[in-house]
Order: C-alpha cells, then sequence, then structure tokens
C-alpha cells in the first residue's frame, strides 16, 4: 500500500469512528429525504445500511461521497469533513452507485485504467493496480470486453472493482447485489467480506438476509429517519428482550384437545401469551412468548409432562432481522411502502 | 492539471468511439470542398472575363476565395458545435457516471476544462479538413499565408466560445436531444443578433448586435487581428465556462 495519501489534518488513530455522522438532514424543495441522522461506524466493519425503498438510502450515502451537499448537520469520513475538505473525503472512499457508472464505449481495462488515474493513483502504479482490482473482482475474461456488452453481474463487478482500485478507506457500496441472480449474488457477498477489515464498508439494501450474512453492524432508516443501529446480535437480543418458544404437544391416549394444552400453558408463570400454529386432534403445536426477561422453557416442560402429555418438540425460536425490521418500521406507519427510490 | 490532461483524453477517445467524430469531419471535409470548388471556380472565370474586359490585373486570392470561404466555415461551425457538445454532460448524467465523476477528487473546473478543450480539439480537428483543399492554393499560387492563419485563430476563438456555451447547456439536461437542439438555437440567434442593426439605429440595438458572434468574426475573415474581438470571443468563452461551472454547482444542490 505505497498509495496512501498524506494528510496532515485528520490521520487518523486506529480506533477513531471512520464515518461520524451527526445530525444530518437533506431536504428538497418539498420533501425531506433524510431526517436529523447520526450513527458511528468503526474502522475495518461491514455496517448495512437497510431501509425500504424510498428510505433516503441512497442520499444519506450521496451524501458521505460528497455527491450531494447536506442541508444540516455534519459529517466526516476518515476524519474530513464533506462540506470543508471534499477532495480529501473523495480521495479516501470509494463508491459504487445504483448503477455502476460505467462508459458502453470503453473496454473494461481501458476503463479501469481512466479511473485510477482520475483517482490520482500515480501514473506508475497504474498497471498494477488495474490488474489488482481485475484479479480481486475476477474479471479476467472481461479484460477486452465493450462495457455495453457486459451482463448485469459483470458491470456490476467492473462497478466494485472500480470502487477499489485506490484502495479507499471506505466503500460505500449502493445495493451491491441488485439485480443479480443467485449465485451472483453469493460471490459478491463472498467478495465484499473478504474486503471487510481492510475496508471499512458500508452497503445499502432492502433485503435482509444479506444484513445478517454480511454485515457486523446494521443501520436501519425509514422515511428519512434513524430507526435503530446496533450490531446485528444486539439488535437481534435487543428487540427479542422476551423468549419465544415453539411447543409441540401429542397426546399420550390418541386424542388432544388443543384448547386445553393452550389453557395450561398459559397458566405458565411467566408466560405472556400462546400462539397457536398447528393442531390435528392428536398433536398441537404452538408458538409461546415469555414476559420480559423471563426463562420458561423448563415451566413448559414440566407443566406439559404433568399435564401427562407427551413433549414432543420444545425449541426457542429467534426473531429473524426481517421481523425486527418489520416491527420497527411498522410501528411508526404501518404502510411502509414508500415511492421510488430517490 | 494532471486530471484535466485525464478528462481531457477520455473525452477525446469518446468522440472517436462512436461514428460523430467521423461523420463530422467527412461531412465537413464534403461541404468545404464543394465551397472550395465554388469559390474557385468563381475566381476563375471572373478572372477570365476581366481578362476578355481588357481590364487584367491580378485579382487578390486572399480576397476573393480566402475570405469567403472563411465566412462559410464559421456559419458551418454553427452547425458543427451542437453536435460536439450534446453529449459532453448530458449523456454522463443520463448513464450516472457523473456520479463517478463527481465523488473523484477532481474538481469540477477539471472536469469541464477537460471536457471543453477535447470539444474544441475536436472541432479543429475537423476545420483542419479545410486546409487540405487550401493547399492548392499554394501550389498553384501565392496566397498571403498570415491573413489565413488569423482567420483559422478567429475560427476557433468563434468556436470555442460557442462551444462553452454548448457545455453549459449540456449540463442542463439529461438528454442529448434536447442538448444539441437548445444548442443550435442558441448558435443560431447568436448569429443573427446583429440584423437588428438593419432596422434600428438605438445604442440598445448596438449592443445586441454587438453581442452577435459573426460581427466579430468578420475582421478575423479579412485577416485583421482586433484585440476587442479577441477580447470579446475570450470573454463569451470565460462567460459560458463560468455558467457550466455555476451549473455543475447547482446539480450538487438539486439533484
Amino acid at each position: 500500500m505505497e498509495f496512501s495519501p498524506e494528510s496532515k489534518a485528520g490521520r487518523l488513530q486506529e480506533n477513531i469512528h471512520m464515518i461520524k455522522v451527526d445530525g444530518l438532514t437533506k431536504r428538497y424543495a418539498r420533501t425531506v429525504a433524510v431526517d436529523d441522522i447520526s450513527f458511528f461506524v468503526d474502522k475495518g466493519r461491514i455496517v448495512g445500511f437497510l431501509g425500504p425503498n424510498g428510505a433516503g438510502k441512497t442520499t444519506t450515502m450521496r451524501i458521505l461521497t460528497c455527491f450531494l451537499p447536506p442541508t444540516a448537520g455534519q459529517v466526516e469520513v476518515a476524519g474530513f469533513d464533506v462540506l470543508k475538505q471534499p477532495l480529501e473525503v473523495k480521495k479516501r472512499i470509494g463508491y459504487l452507485p445504483e448503477s455502476p457508472p460505467l462508459y458502453p464505449e470503453m473496454e473494461v481495462v481501458e476503463y479501469l485504467t481512466f479511473v485510477a488515474r482520475l483517482k490520482g493513483i500515480p501514473r506508475s502504479a497504474v498497471r498494477q493496480r488495474v490488474d489488482e482490482a481485475i484479479e480481486k473482482c475476477a474479471l479476467g475474461d472481461v479484460r477486452k470486453t465493450l462495457q455495453s456488452k457486459l451482463s448485469k453481474g459483470y458491470r456490476q463487478r467492473v462497478g466494485l472493482a472500480q470502487a477499489l482500485l485506490h484502495n479507499p478507506d471506505v466503500l460505500i457500496l449502493d445495493e451491491p447485489t441488485a439485480g443479480l441472480d443467485p449465485k451472483q449474488i453469493i460471490e459478491t457477498r463472498q467478495l465484499i467480506k473478504q474486503l471487510a477489515g481492510e475496508h471499512t464498508i458500508i452497503l445499502s439494501t432492502h433485503i435482509l438476509p444479506e444484513v445478517e450474512q454480511t454485515c457486523q453492524q446494521v443501520i436501519i432508516i425509514n422515511k428519512g429517519k434513524l430507526v435503530a443501529t446496533d450490531s446485528v446480535d444486539n439488535l437481534t437480543h435487543r428487540l427479542r428482550g422476551s423468549e419465544a418458544v415453539a411447543v409441540e404437544v401429542e397426546g399420550r391416549d390418541g386424542a388432544l384437545d388443543p384448547a386445553q394444552v393452550r389453557k395450561r400453558l398459559e397458566q405458565v408463570p411467566g408466560v405472556s401469551r400462546v400462539l397457536d400454529r398447528a393442531s390435528d386432534g392428536r398433536r398441537a403445536s404452538f408458538e409461546v412468548e415469555s414476559l420480559e426477561g423471563k426463562a420458561i422453557r423448563a415451566e413448559i416442560a414440566r407443566a406439559v409432562v404433568e399435564a401427562g402429555w407427551n413433549l414432543l418438540e420444545l425449541r426457542p425460536v429467534a426473531f429473524s432481522l426481517e421481523e425486527i425490521f418489520l416491527q420497527l418500521t411498522a410501528s411508526e406507519d404501518e404502510e411502509t411502502a414508500g415511492g421510488g427510490e430517490k | 492539471m494532471k486530471n484535466i490532461w485525464v478528462i481531457y483524453c477520455k473525452e477525446l477517445k469518446s468522440y472517436f468511439a462512436s461514428p460523430i467524430a467521423y461523420l463530422l469531419m467527412a461531412a465537413f471535409a464534403l461541404i468545404f470542398g464543394y465551397f472550395f470548388y465554388a469559390a474557385t471556380a468563381i475566381f476563375v472565370t471572373r478572372g477570365l472575363e476581366m481578362q476578355m474586359m481588357g481590364r487584367g490585373y491580378p485579382m487578390d486570392m486572399n480576397e476573393w476565395i480566402v475570405r469567403p470561404l472563411l465566412m462559410n466555415v464559421s456559419v458551418i461551425a454553427l452547425f458543427l458545435v451542437p453536435m460536439l457538445t450534446m453529449r459532453l454532460f448530458a449523456e454522463e448524467k443520463r448513464s450516472g457516471t457523473i456520479e463517478l465523476l463527481m465523488t473523484s477528487p477532481v474538481r469540477d473546473l477539471e472536469i469541464i476544462l477537460g471536457k471543453w478543450l477535447a470539444a474544441e480539439t475536436m472541432l479543429a480537428a475537423i476545420l483542419g479538413f479545410s486546409a487540405l483543399n487550401l493547399t492548392f492554393l499554394f501550389i498553384h499560387g501565392k496566397p498571403d499565408w498570415r491573413p489565413i492563419l488569423v482567420g483559422y485563430l478567429g475560427l476557433l476563438l468563434q468556436g470555442g466560445g460557442l462551444l462553452a456555451v454548448g457545455a453549459f447547456i449540456s449540463t442542463t439536461t439529461r438528454n442529448q436531444i434536447i442538448a444539441g437542439g437548445a444548442t443550435f438555437a442558441a448558435c443560431l440567434l447568436l448569429w443573427v443578433l446583429d440584423w437588428v442593426t438593419a432596422y434600428e439605429t438605438a445604442t440598445w440595438a448596438k449592443v445586441v448586435a454587438y453581442l452577435s458572434v459573426v460581427t466579430h468574426f468578420e475582421p478575423f475573415a479579412k485577416g485583421v487581428l482586433d484585440t476587442k474581438d479577441v477580447v470579446f470571443y475570450l470573454s463569451v468563452i470565460f462567460f459560458g465556462l463560468f455558467l457550466t461551472a455555476r451549473s455543475m454547482e447547482s446539480l450538487r444542490w438539486r439533484a
């Protein structure tokens, strides 16, 4: 990494926040796209930027990359303010917009060489950097292909290569897996994971499993407002608060009355509610939720056995991020389906 | 400076990557060839007539061939400019590559200058085809080369000003056709502004006529290098590029 742009004002220590957003607001003529958002991102982390369409993800990313100026609030990337030192910020970010910014009339190598020069890589290092990026993003087969002839998957990868070229501290990827087929999605995710550590990565998506699989931290926004920001693990825990347990019960002599079982389960101390899942006369399954901070599995097991039923299954249910997301974004307004992303 | 060069090279390449560069060159060579042939033919016929009428003083090639040709080329340039500038920013806006340029460590002004210089170079390359025809004059006669050089300088200055205006118009839209059409209208308007003096003698008419790009070209066609015309064109270039820069800045605030 002989190419690390020298910085006087803001050389950061290892433990400082790589991205600092404080009270960020972006107003357009009639709408507020981003409303008073604050968050931090530590060095070397992969952060998922999550929200339904039109939530303000792209706007926030465009502000981070100095493409748009914020209306209010402070945004620092790698210790530099996006308004005061945009050139310093731009040197340290790699950005993959929603649609990869390719020139259809250029070949892949030609394009990457152009971008490398544009990003300020010294002429002597350009070739090596381009080759590295091509290798990282597995573009060897299309080196000499015109970009207008590239398939969607390759276009996305060239876009990624373009963002990586100058070894930026921060990578900002706007929906990097949108429009790819499942195999390409997996490959792209693996590539992104490999890049973490060296780079701090922010990726936006509205696909939840993607965040669960790739990201360490998640920032959820909805309608321009920050809904939650935490590590993926913490968020799942925090939102769970209470325990949810799946229970399946079988009657010992064949017949079983689900209502009776349900009643018995509701009497178990610490249970807040019982949901019917399925029953077929012999067996019945339920989902039992506990009150906050109560462990109920042992009590349930005892209650079922003492009542003379067979306990077939007793398993804690984890909230998927999807449910959390819906819970968070729906709590303000049931209709989360916003308009087109801008 | 290096950044301007990077953008400049990319722009020039993209002119030649599409048929537009070749098309414009071929079309211009054809049209200019016709004009050249016509001008020379008229020159020869008139020369013969003069001789037969016994007034055989030598006719001036510069005055009879080069000057009208240069005036014609300055009009053809009005048609070339929109085709050279319509793509400049509109296409980048449409395809989203403007996001790449504007998030790279490059100043807006460097992007603008790189693009404008590329367009100017392209214009020079197209106009350069006319030199091919003019060499015949040097082979068969003895025209003065200095007024010709001044004329070409004028063409580049006039073209530069119009290209700057075209670049500005291209930043205002993401549709190439709209950019091209509007630029063409602007070029035509700037060309015919001097007509007002034909029916109006008030001061405002003189001011409006002064803005006409062609009136400032006439001295160049005659081979006269006048500072006030050079300054006029330079200020058009400056003003156009200034508007382009403002417009790009406003892209950030509005987009």
